[in-house]
């Protein structure tokens, strides 16, 4: 009776001792932990930003940091009501990462509203800093526009001035087709056509058929993740590159090309902000990474996690406090971004961190001296070219100005 | 050139050979399934991890034992039927007789706990599988390419699925079956072990489902969601052939195929859903399916 009565007390006393515990720096990773997008962010992003944090010593102005993470699977409902929980009840401060453009607008809608802070590394759209911009998003890694700017342009100079989109059929797909068939049309080059194929789809020979019969020099794949992948194996095997026709990746991760295998891979061209196997730097942060992800090496992505949340815990370092969103992405702004991964660079007034891009070839079975050594550099993209400038914005938080 | 709705009449063929293709995938895993739930009553909700296992156990195979594409399409169905087999011994079992819900429930968890399970170890991008030599390349018939070896699924699937129809439907083994599947206690009088007709069964249902997956595997990546993605439709194909009916479901994933795939030309967008449009109809018309037996 005595011992059951301590415990009552004991329990009495709990909600006290939680409020009284010291106030905590919360970081969400919200993405996809089961679908299509998992290899491309997923756990590995929970791995990067768990790095980032114990390089603060798993704490940073006097507050313990602490991540957590969920598993949007793809649907915007889902994402949104895991970020108002999150934010309401478990008194998350920054959610990060998030991919799938879809659910990335939600959220960034979201954070806004509640003024907390928002960094996206594995969302593409570049609507995040364009129309749908708020005060409280930083997007980090890369986005459509980049990557017209980046693949579309190349391969339009390279006399690609013919294209076909496969365009993946949401808010992702579509503004990567609009974003390249802008950058398409400027370089002089025409559109025939496009396809819209549902997210997820199995079996692409389909829509090839219809790509090949447009008869345009370049099949434009606007599309990501396992969808990628399977409109390459299905073009080689339908012998669409043996026809004369060419495949534009215009969005490709290194998971994607480890899933393909260099022999039905080799010669794609692709546009990315991170190979691991660019400098000493990035090599020494991605063996650490690697050695704790079953042997993978980062996405780009995954890279654009561990910086955000290193820039992140920065401006709260600099500010003593995470409370106020908008004071944090401000702070995020005024210091210049400096990370092993990206180099130095910065926040822009909308948002967009601007970094260099690089244009790379995935290499030939012959030119690989071992696993994933993949990738050989075209060109870079300086920081300057590589995002769309501010007087093409069409982000409220500039056009206001 | 003559066109169809405006889609030229060679498209057109080119689109009807490829829905074939995709077809014949539905063909083999619904008539996994018809088999299944014809005999046992249940539900086989796991057979799109099944599938999914045989792709995996042929990557394997070739990963760690040097075993290529042939030798995977006759070793991975009978590792994955043997595994149905323990599945049948050890869980099925124990729920037959009961109401077919709770087969759904049990098979439905397994086949999380595999994808589960080959996902944390696998991820999910997959893992590459070339085309067997013998059947890379493939040949122009003049209103399209054909690959080699999507000619080789459509027939290995025509076949299998001949024979699996002709074995229930024409020959003494299959009558024992079908007597089975209307009153087991009354065929086990006769001196026919059921319990051991309705392991196999499970087993050759199972098998025929990795079978696919191996076929699936240099199309498809191997990867622990190819079921996953697969198993809906190919439920769908079932309901609407008509549950347990062989032949039903036989020419209902064909016929599927080549629609999802005319779908695909005049309105890409609704590829995906077009299935379960027609599934609705077919239930508001004909609840049994179009070649159910009972209603």
């Amino acid at each position: 009776m005595r011992i059951a009565s301590r415990l009552l007390a004991l329990v009495c006393l709990l909600p006290v001792a939680a409020l009284a515990q010291e106030k905590v720096v919360k970081i969400g990773v919200l993405n996809d932990q089961s679908g299509l997008y998992t290899d491309l962010g997923g756990p590995g992003s929970v791995i990067a930003a768990k790095m980032a944090a114990e390089e603060f010593g798993n704490k940073v102005a006097g507050m313990p940091i602490e991540i957590v993470t969920a598993d949007h699977q793809n649907k915007p409902d889902i994402g949104s009501s895991i970020a108002t929980k999150w934010i309401d009840v478990d008194k998350v401060d920054a959610i990060l990462d998030v991919p799938n453009s879809g659910v990335s607008l939600a959220i960034a809608k979201i954070v806004a509203d509640k003024n907390k802070v928002f960094i996206d590394s594995g969302a593409a759209t570049s609507d995040l800093t364009g129309k749908a911009c708020t005060p409280n998003t930083v997007h980090w890694t890369y986005d459509t526009w980049a990557l017209a700017n980046g693949t579309g342009k190349e391969v339009v100079k390279a006399g690609g001035d013919t294209w076909f989109f496969l365009t993946a059929d949401y808010a992702f797909g579509k503004a990567l087709e609009r974003d390249t068939t802008a950058v398409v049309q400027a370089n002089g080059g025409k559109v025939l056509g496009s396809v819209l194929h549902p997210l997820n789809t199995p079996d692409f020979s389909s829509f090839l058929l219809q790509a090949q019969a447009s008869k345009a020099k370049i099949i434009g794949l606007a599309n990501a993740g396992g969808d990628t992948i399977n409109s390459i194996k299905s073009a080689s095997e339908f012998g669409i590159v043996q026809g004369g026709q060419k495949l534009a990746g215009l969005l490709v991760f290194i998971s994607d090309v480890h899933a393909l295998g260099l022999k039905t891979a080799q010669g794609l061209q692709l546009t990315t902000a991170f190979y691991w196997d660019h400098d000493d730097k990035t090599r020494a942060w991605s063996k650490k990474f690697a050695a704790r992800h079953g042997g993978k090496m980062p996405t780009m992505v995954q890279a654009g996690v561990y910086a955000g949340v290193l820039h992140y815990l920065k401006a709260v370092q600099a500010l003593k406090s995470d409370e106020d969103g908008k004071a944090v992405v401000d702070k995020m702004k005024a210091i210049p971004t400096d990370d092993p991964l990206f180099g130095k660079g910065s926040v822009r007034a909308d948002g967009r961190t601007i970094h260099p891009m690089y244009l790379y070839e995935v290499k030939k079975p012959a030119e690989s001296k071992g696993p994933w050594d993949y990738y050989k550099l075209i060109r870079e993209i300086p920081a300057d070219q590589a995002f769309r400038p501010l007087s093409q914005s069409d982000c409220p938080l500039i056009t206001k100005k | 050139m003559n066109t169809v709705f405006g889609v030229p009449i060679q498209a057109l063929f080119s689109q009807l050979l490829v829905g074939l293709i995709n077809g014949s995938f539905y063909a083999l895993l619904s008539l996994g399934l018809a088999v299944i739930f014809g005999l046992l009553n249940v539900i086989n909700f796991c057979h799109g991890a099944l599938y999914m296992l045989g792709a995996l156990v042929a990557w394997l195979m070739l990963e760690h034992f040097g075993i290529g594409y042939w030798g995977a399409l006759i070793i991975a169905p009978i590792a994955v039927g043997l595994f149905g087999a323990l599945i049948e011994r050890t869980m099925i079992k124990r729920i037959a007789g009961l109401d077919p819900l709770y087969g759904l429930l049990l098979t439905f968890g397994l086949a999380l706990i595999i994808q589960g399970v080959a996902r944390n170890y696998f991820g999910v991008s997959g893992e590459p599988y070339e085309i067997p030599p013998q059947l890379t390349g493939g040949r122009n018939l003049g209103f399209m390419f054909l690959p080699n070896y999507r000619a080789w699924v459509v027939l290995v699937s025509v076949l299998l699925c001949g024979s699996t129809w002709y074995v229930t439907e024409r020959t003494r083994l299959g009558s024992y079956l079908r007597a089975a599947t209307e009153n087991p206690l009354l065929v086990q009088a006769f001196g026919i072990n059921v319990p051991r007709m309705i392991t196999i069964t499970y087993a050759l249902g199972v098998g025929l489902a990795a079978l696919a997956g191996v076929m699936a595997a240099p199309i498809y990546r191997v990867n622990p969601l190819m079921g996953a993605d697969l198993i809906i439709v190919v439920f769908a194909v079932v309901v609407i052939g008509g549950m347990g009916s062989i032949f039903g479901s036989i020419l209902t994933g064909f016929g599927l195929g080549v629609i999802e795939g005319l779908t695909k030309v005049y309105y890409p967008e609704a590829s995906s859903t077009v299935v379960f449009v027609i599934m609705a109809i077919v239930l508001l018309l004909k609840p049994a399916g179009l070649f159910g037996r009972t209603a």
